[in-house]
């Protein structure tokens, strides 16, 4: 391994250690602040809770995410087609991006019930990135290529799928790599707001469960998962964007070589 | 029976720049013409216009017999990034319907052609600029077209790749029995390939000189060397200069 790869795994480590030594040292309770030894412990003894949970959050998130996906590609493209569409519905999903979700989220609780309203808050977030990006692609296609097409009559359809798309394709990964992340702030934020309690509750309303009963290493422990849900989300993503691209695009280049 | 004659074009673009202005020019089968003038002087905007791409404000553009299979290469190769070299070149086919088993002879042909016939697998960034070139002109070739229109290919090449692909360019120009139109800002490169020489004024562009070389066909690099060549630079460089004066 080189030392770019060892630096910060030595320096996470020794953060770690460092957080462990300190609270082993001033005894600092754990209703305070745990240390990594305990949140491990209580990672290990409400695995059962807080797995379920997970998996709570995980399935909304994937599936707003799957939404925000179809919705957001499909509109571009229907934008791209007939502009003045655009034009009509684009300030719309202005609007309904600048609007902080944490916001909107109690009104969607009134109307919805709250499985839904949560997975329509993730999917809010999720879906602005993905139109915006795409629509973007689909717009940035070299004019050489256009006159090429142009010259040979490819039909609005072969332009499309021949052309627009592919060009766009990089377009929409940047924007799906960001809609990964938000779509589970979206989740959490909401599950939040929500309150839910039961057995289909998410990550986030078992960190405000366990912040009422004062038991704070379960806290950290839901937190930890949240990560590293994150982590895996934005992972799985980055590999996707690698293995569609890595032939052909700049971005890839380095990587592959 | 001439393949195609402009008369009289006039273009003018929105922004209310005066690209074209009294174009003539008649070309006839199997001709090999350059136009030669200083940059932005219209000589790009009159190939778009044969090729369709553009449309004149005014004049008219007639073809012979019936309007021919066009190729076009531009300036930069043009390929599809995503797409590696032999579905670069199928493109034109496939936009016209054809099936890519029909296609496969064709596609192989026009790369055996321009040197390429090992690298139909390839991505573009995986070749050097001079074999995305003639990846671009193996895709321009593949429907056979009567007529090649061409836009500074090799401007942005180096010397020796550029010689070659000129050599290379006559000998598949003579193959295939196309006539070619082929915009430049180099003397000697439309000295070397062309039977006739096309100089255009400063915009708005239109043609103040025309240079008969000689008959169109392969040329081998000795014939930089002669007396005919020189003097058709030297007649072609001295009307670009007068072409520039009259900004």
């Amino acid at each position: 391994m080189t030392s770019a790869r060892l630096l910060p795994l030595v320096t996470f480590a020794a953060l770690l250690l460092g957080w462990e030594a300190l609270v082993q040292l001033q005894n600092i309770p754990p209703y305070v602040l745990p240390a990594p030894s305990r949140i491990l412990m209580a990672l290990r003894e409400d695995w059962g809770l807080v797995s379920a949970a997970l998996l709570v959050t995980l399935k909304i998130t994937a599936l707003a995410l799957i939404l925000a996906t179809s919705i957001g590609v499909a509109l571009a493209i229907v934008f791209a087609q007939w502009s003045w569409l655009e034009r009509t519905f684009f300030p719309i999903a202005v609007i309904l991006q600048v609007t902080p979700i944490i916001a909107i989220a109690p009104l969607l609780l009134i109307y919805l019930d709250a499985d839904t309203a949560v997975l329509a808050c993730a999917f809010l977030v999720a879906f602005f990135p993905i139109l915006s990006n795409t629509a973007l692609g689909l717009s940035s296609t070299d004019h050489n290529l256009r006159d090429l097409f142009d010259l040979y009559g490819a039909s609005r359809w072969q332009q499309m799928h021949l052309l627009r798309l592919p060009s766009a394709l990089p377009y929409f990964l940047g924007g799906l790599r960001i809609a990964g992340g938000l779509a589970l702030i979206g989740a959490i934020a909401a599950e939040i707001a929500a309150g839910a309690s039961g057995q289909g509750a998410g990550l986030a309303y078992r960190i405000v469960e366990a912040g009422y009963r004062l038991n704070i290493p379960r806290m950290f422990a839901a937190l930890v998962l949240i990560s590293v849900a994150g982590i895996a989300i934005w992972l799985v993503l980055e590999l996707v964007t690698d293995q569609l691209l890595k032939r052909w695009h700049d971005s890839a280049r380095d990587r592959s070589r | 029976m001439s393949l195609l004659s402009l008369k009289q074009i006039g273009k003018t673009f929105a922004n209310g720049t005066r690209a074209l202005d009294q174009l003539d020019l008649t070309v006839a089968r199997g001709e090999f013409i350059s136009l030669l003038g200083p940059s932005g002087c219209g000589k790009s905007t009159a190939l778009r216009l044969m090729a369709g791409l553009e449309q004149p404000d005014s004049g008219s553009l007639t073809w012979g017999e019936t309007k021919p299979d066009i190729g076009f290469v531009f300036q930069d190769p043009t390929l599809m990034p995503w797409a590696n070299v032999f579905d670069n070149v199928f493109l034109p086919l496939r936009l016209k319907g054809v099936a890519r088993a029909d296609a496969l002879p064709k596609i192989m042909d026009a790369l055996t052609r321009v040197g390429l016939g090992d690298f139909a697998q390839s991505f573009p960034r995986e070749l050097s600029g001079g074999m995305k070139m003639r990846a671009s002109i193996a895709r321009a070739l593949v429907l056979r077209p009567a007529l090649l229109l061409m836009d500074e290919p090799f401007a942005a090449l180096d010397e020796i790749t550029r010689l070659k692909l000129n050599r290379d360019l006559l000998e598949l120009q003579a193959e295939l029995g196309m006539t070619v139109i082929f915009v430049t800002h180099s003397v000697y490169e439309s000295a070397y390939l062309s039977s006739r020489i096309c100089v255009f004024s400063n915009r708005p562009g239109r043609i103040i000189e025309t240079i008969e070389v000689g008959p169109s066909g392969p040329r081998g690099e000795e014939f930089r060397l002669t007396s005919a060549y020189l003097e058709t630079c030297q007649r072609a460089s001295a009307a670009l200069e007068n072409a520039m004066e009259r900004a």
